[in-house]
């Protein structure tokens, strides 16, 4: 479980971008943050994967402070992140990077297999450089392929449908159904897509810097992506998930 | 043999040992590469207009032929040097080689279709490969480990009609004592029609790090038509300076490759001039430049692609820059003729802060990623 305590950060010299955010994601969940853009969704996500530290608040990750941790030592305490533009590297084959996320070599077949699973042909891409010849959407399947494979317990994945067609996204919702189906592994996706909120366990909102409301899909996707307050199945129970919740 | 080999190598100090162990890991981490299909005859035939050619019917290949190992000795640091310049494996060599060492033979032996003679004007050899020898290696290293020694040898490659072959050389420099040393090898290649040759040349440095071990390659290329020569050269680190200067002239449809790969660190300089005239329609040059300068040492890297008909030519330098190292590039195409293409891309910077935290988020150090950056880059 990962608990968020009174999380802000300002950066020298620029506005704060998160306000005393306090949230918790469980452990075996599928958590979705969106909101407007701009609106510290982002910045929250690096926090957690100790790309941005904090200037206030904690990060406690199944009772443990992580808030002074850098990115290695999370990485190494089971937090996984995939960036929503990920990096290209002169050099570097697919099959290199892929074999660094999994923290050793990976044999042919286990190689091909997490290419097949996320859409690649293994022999046309495992040799390829993962440098700017890739399109957004063969090197975003790549990052994918790292993050399934770095076996994290719990990932954070930053707008996982930015730059990819149609197809590859279906087949990026089948990976995240099949992961917490078959894994029992916590994921934190950043997205505005209702496909993807769709399959939530829990929605939490993000804007202005701030948490706004947070619940369980049943009642937040009506609410975000249906006719919103009509629609929500709380409002027949007098309960209301909204900011002041 | 291998038990002199193992006497002379365990009689060797513990300093010669971890000199040659780093670098005999760096070479792990920078050999690497093979030969790749090029595509650029066929840009220019598209630059030309020209229609496409049908595949020619390629003949069986023949069986690549096997020769029996014929025993060099060596002393360990010798050795150890040839190791990794020349993938010596402690005993001796296959086929046709020549193993230069202060100034000498210490071996060498020609095969059947490859003849190597000592030049009678000049120190150096003359290699001499048969028209259609195919799947033959040639290994001509040279090694400099007696301080104070300065090394000049003139090797003349002579590559017959439609031969295909891997030709391995390069050169290692060990020194103890405070006196500098140096290589200067002075090679041409003359390829016939339709020859294609892989060329792979290591540099490295080995020894105590106060002298001077200087490697100042000079290497001139002369393509007939349809002749491939792909140059994948590699300093591989220890080599206080180095002055490379590399000329080639590419007749009919000819094709030229060159790899460069170049780390250097600590007060090291490298300098690299290329000068490429293409004079063959449809004749091609690729330039791949890529280079790491850590600690204070700088490198400068010049280019020259001269276009003097259809044709097509690229360049492409990139170079990290790491602690106080300094990188000057300065690429230059001349384009005689409309319809010469010639391109060039250069990249100089540090390591991007995004590759350091993208490897990070994959559990590495801060060291450990910048490490991996480096490796793959130079790989």
């Amino acid at each position: 479980m990962l608990e968020i305590k009174n999380l802000s950060f300002a950066p020298e010299g620029d506005k704060q971008i998160l306000k005393n955010i306090s949230l918790t994601i469980p452990d075996g969940k599928l958590v979705v943050l969106t909101g407007p853009n701009g609106g510290g969704k982002t910045t929250l996500a690096k926090m957690i994967a100790g790309i941005n530290m904090p200037t206030s608040g904690s990060l406690i990750l199944d009772g443990v402070d992580i808030t002074d941790k850098d990115p290695t030592e999370r990485a190494k305490l089971g937090i996984g992140y995939a960036f929503q533009q990920p990096v290209r590297f002169k050099g570097f084959t697919v099959r290199d990077i892929l074999n660094l996320a999994n923290g050793k070599p990976l044999t042919e077949d286990q190689l091909d297999e997490v290419l097949l699973k996320v859409g690649l042909e293994p022999k046309a891409y495992k040799d390829r450089d993962v440098d700017t010849k890739l399109s957004g959407g063969e090197i975003k399947r790549i990052e994918i392929a790292g993050v399934l494979l770095r076996k994290s317990k719990l990932t954070v994945f930053d707008e996982p449908e930015a730059g990819i067609d149609l197809w590859s996204f279906n087949s990026l919702i089948s990976v995240f159904e099949e992961l917490r189906e078959t894994r029992e592994v916590t994921l934190v996706i950043i997205s505005h897509q209702e496909r993807i909120l769709s399959i939530a366990d829990e929605i939490m909102l993000i804007q202005d810097g701030r948490l706004g409301m947070k619940g369980p899909r049943e009642i937040m996707y009506p609410l975000i992506c249906g006719d919103g307050c009509e629609s929500c199945p709380a409002m027949e129970e007098g309960d209301c998930y909204g900011r002041d919740n | 043999m291998e038990e002199i080999i193992r006497d002379q190598q365990a009689a060797g100090t513990a300093a010669e040992s971890s000199v040659a162990n780093a670098a005999a890991d760096m070479a792990a981490k920078i050999f690497g590469g093979e030969a790749q299909p090029n595509a650029m005859a066929q840009a220019a035939r598209v630059l030309k207009g020209a229609p496409e050619e049908a595949p020619a019917e390629q003949p069986a290949e023949p069986a690549k032929p096997v020769f029996e190992e014929t025993p060099v000795d060596v002393d360990s640091v010798t050795a150890k040097l040839l190791e990794t310049v020349a993938n010596f494996n402690g005993t001796g060599f296959c086929g046709a080689f020549n193993i230069r060492s202060n100034g000498k033979s210490l071996g060498r032996q020609s095969t059947e279709h490859i003849h190597i003679d000592t030049k009678t004007d000049n120190p150096g050899l003359d290699i001499h490969i048969a028209p259609g020898t195919r799947g033959e290696e040639v290994y001509i290293p040279a090694c400099v480990t007696k301080a104070g020694y300065d090394d000049l040898v003139y090797n003349d490659f002579f590559v017959g009609k439609d031969a295909d072959v891997v030709i391995v050389a390069g050169c290692g420099i060990h020194t103890e004592t405070g006196e500098p040393a140096r290589h200067n090898g002075i090679h041409r290649f003359f390829l016939e029609e339709g020859a294609r040759v892989l060329y792979v040349e290591k540099h490295v440095g080995t020894g105590a790090k106060g002298p001077k071990k200087v490697i100042d390659p000079q290497t001139e290329c002369f393509l007939k038509d349809g002749a491939y020569l792909e140059m994948d050269t590699s300093q591989l680190g220890g080599v206080s300076s180095s002055v490379r200067k590399t000329r080639a002239t590419l007749d009919g449809k000819s094709t030229l490759v060159i790899k460069e790969r170049l780390l250097t660190d600590d007060d090291e300089t490298a300098e690299t001039f290329f000068e490429v005239e293409l004079n063959g329609e449809g004749s091609s040059v690729n330039l791949m430049s890529r280079s790491v300068a850590r600690g204070n040492s700088h490198q400068a890297y010049q280019s020259n692609i001269i276009g003097n008909t259809i044709c097509y030519g690229h360049s492409e330098c990139d170079a990290i820059l790491a602690e106080n190292g300094r990188v000057d590039a300065a690429p230059k195409l001349s384009a005689n003729s409309e319809d010469a293409q010639l391109i060039h891309e250069a990249a100089i910077g540090k390591i991007a802060g995004e590759q350091i935290m993208k490897l990070r988020t994959l559990g590495l150090t801060e060291e450990e990623a910048e490490a991996a950056i480096i490796n793959g880059f130079l790989k």
